[in-house]
């Protein structure tokens, strides 16, 4: 059977599996709606956060990133898990124990204040829209590469299926989709990994292969990586660091901050029955996470391997291009792989030397998405990417659009315009809004705004900045009150938004950058990504401050701060 | 299902801080201290094929947050049904 006609199968059974969920799932009322019906079995709720924290980025990026930065792209490998362990322990039980539906409520409850609630709604919608812009983007890549359908084509179909299991289920259809999601994606990912750590080394587990030496010699395979590298002028793989080592401190720190207040990670502890559950299932959420973030860096240093191995078969003997690899021609076309003879030899020259250099674009994406025919594969693999990369990117995009969708029906309609809506209205309410969300962020998918290459930064830094130094200190801390908690945010958005616009535009509009995003101008050397944990620093400072010097929340604020320090009670509590 | 008296819950609190700070220290130390800052030092030993400090920033680090949550998990349990506040 052809690949097309396989991948078809593939990703034609995923949709089907996802949509029968969706019909088995609906959502009879607001708690469904919202959380699931708080029944989640903690290892269920484990997978699915699982799933809707591993976005587009993680799947088919993150490997690449790695492949090409080497040692520097550890700050996303311990940024986006090492987050998680301050979730379990700061945010997550606390927050269930508070039994309401949204990240907004809490805020607006804790520092008794409709404003805050309305700051933090639009931190979250802000984080929230950028993040979904990248998923749809990968929706809409995945289908225009691997169905051959136009990029549009492939958008409307993936806002189609989202359609279907979102409106009609909200939490409760997406935590079970999010768990089949899991599943496509995992296999996608970690066959064709254990398949080219067998090929490279003989050690199935690619955890080990990575660190084994190459099949049939004894050289270990990350030393003879970095020899190949290095001999062609790039930095040594293992010792690669991402600027300075004060940058790559900042930057894990503001991505492990960020994970921790991004909204639609914390919005699926809420499912959970029970206070002990949400400590658990963020343990099981890790577990699955980490299967898949243990493997990449072995991916990333294999698919480098074999890319290097392809490209210079024995030392300073390059490939004839003439008799380059399909895959080499496949993405060729696709304009993500580009070759320039410059010398006019026929041969494929690859050096860190951009004026001898003639592999002229290597895009970081081919390193996972290429993969399995670069280690030559079976067919069914690469059917199994295709629907990897999309239940990826439609399990983050659902999370993300049930946490902007709770926000505008619950936080701004029936807590701040109409407080007297019913129950029934207020789930029709939470469908619409999850309609005009899945509209917006489809529009934006096709029409991309300037901002949307600036995601990361303004996603991690929003929620590193303003929403997680606000639960926080919101459970810590019972001085803090209503004036510290706003200024705090304010503060904090404002520092770490002047910062990556100075350098990258305003709106990441290139021209309006007025400092240039240039490496002498960078505080410190911080990159302009990197700078959510010093927007957190600012937030604690001013909220502490201001706090001091105005008037302690009252009695029942106190009150509820002690009861969410407690774990009994909570079932009363989601009752309410 | 609540404290018995307000040094109960003092000191549920407190038990409660002093294992988060301790289980953070370890969360700072293997991913910031060894995979960051001591990375360098850590090269200079061999874990298999792995340079250690390369092995900490890459794979040690992650399993070790796994350990950390399920850890915190466990004792967070015996605290609550040491004061009686588990839920039933």
């Amino acid at each position: 059977m052809d690949l097309q006609t396989l991948t078809y199968i593939v990703v034609g059974f995923t949709f089907a599996l996802y949509i029968g969920i969706a019909i088995w799932a609906r959502a009879g009322s607001t708690k469904d709606f919202y959380v699931a019906g708080g029944g989640v079995h903690p290892i269920s709720n484990g997978m699915a956060t699982a799933a809707d924290w591993m976005s587009a980025a993680s799947f088919i990026s993150m490997a690449g990133m790695i492949a090409f930065m080497g040692y520097g792209g550890s700050v996303f490998l311990m940024g986006w898990t090492g987050g998680f362990v301050l979730l379990a322990m700061l945010l997550a039980p606390y927050l269930r124990k508070f039994g309401k539906f949204t990240v907004p409520e809490f805020i607006g409850d804790r520092y008794y204040s409709k404003a805050a609630r309305i700051v933090a709604v639009v931190c979250l919608i802000i984080a929230s829209v950028t993040y979904v812009i990248g998923q749809m983007k990968g929706i809409g890549v995945a289908f225009s590469r691997f169905l051959q359908v136009d990029y549009g084509t492939g958008l409307l179909v993936g806002m189609g299926i989202v359609f279907v299991y979102a409106v009609l289920g909200g939490m409760k259809g997406i935590t079970y989709t999010q768990i089949a999601q899991y599943c496509v994606l995992i296999f996608a990912y970690t066959i064709p990994a254990i398949f080219i750590s067998l090929n490279l080394t003989g050690n199935p587990i690619p955890q080990l292969g990575l660190g084994s030496t190459m099949a049939g010699t004894d050289t270990f395979l990350l030393d003879r990586l970095d020899q190949v590298v290095t001999e062609l002028g790039f930095h040594e793989y293992t010792t690669q660091s991402r600027l300075s080592q004060l940058n790559m401190f900042v930057y894990t720190m503001s991505l492990m901050i960020g994970t921790a207040g991004l909204p639609h990670v914390i919005i699926r502890f809420f499912t959970v029955p029970k206070v002990a559950d949400a400590r658990t299932s963020a343990g099981w959420a890790l577990v699955f996470i980490a299967i898949l973030y243990t493997t990449a860096p072995a991916v990333a240093a294999m698919a480098r391997m074999n890319f290097m191995n392809t490209i210079e078969p024995t030392k300073g003997n390059y490939m004839t291009y003439d008799e380059r690899p399909n895959w080499f021609k496949n993405w060729e076309t696709t304009g993500l792989l580009e070759f320039k003879d410059k010398n006019g030899d026929g041969k494929v020259q690859y050096s860190a030397n951009a004026e001898v250099n003639e592999m002229v674009t290597v895009d970081r994406d081919i390193m996972v998405l290429a993969n399995p025919e670069i280690a030559r594969l079976p067919n069914w693999v690469i059917a199994l990417v295709a629907a990897g990369g999309l239940a990826a990117a439609l399990s983050t995009a659902a999370g993300l659009l049930l946490a902007i969708s709770s926000a505008i029906s619950h936080d701004l309609l029936k807590g701040v315009f109409m407080p007297d809506i019913d129950e029934k209205n207020e789930l029709m309410a939470s469908r619409v809004a999850m309609a005009g969300a899945i509209a917006v962020a489809g529009y934006l998918g096709f029409n991309p705004p300037d901002f949307a290459a600036g995601t990361v930064a303004l996603a991690f830094g929003l929620a590193a900045s303003s929403i997680f130094p606000a639960l926080m200190m919101g459970i810590f801390n019972k001085r803090i009150n209503k004036e510290g908690a706003i200024a705090g945010m304010v503060a904090g958005i404002t520092v770490t938004l002047l910062y990556v616009f100075q350098h990258q535009g305003i709106m990441f509009v290139a021209s309006t950058a007025f400092l240039g995003d240039l490496k002498p101008n960078w505080f410190f050397g911080i990159e302009p990504n990197a700078f959510g944990a010093i927007g957190a620093v600012v937030n604690f400072a001013v909220a502490f401050l201001v706090s001091r010097v105005t008037q302690e929340p009252p009695e029942h604020v106190q009150d509820m701060v002690e009861s969410i320090r407690m774990p009994a009670g909570a079932g009363d509590a989601q009752a309410h | 299902m609540a404290f018995k008296s307000k040094e109960d819950a003092t000191a549920y609190w407190a038990a409660n801080v002093k294992l988060m700070l301790t289980l953070l220290v370890v969360w700072f130390v293997v991913s910031f201290g060894f995979g960051v800052i001591l990375v360098d030092v850590l090269n200079q030993i061999q874990l298999g094929g792995y340079k250690l400090g390369f092995w900490f920033a890459q794979q040690g680090s992650i399993y070790t947050f796994v350990v950390l949550i399920f850890v915190y998990a466990k004792k967070m349990g015996q605290l609550d049904r040491k004061y009686g506040v588990d839920e039933k």
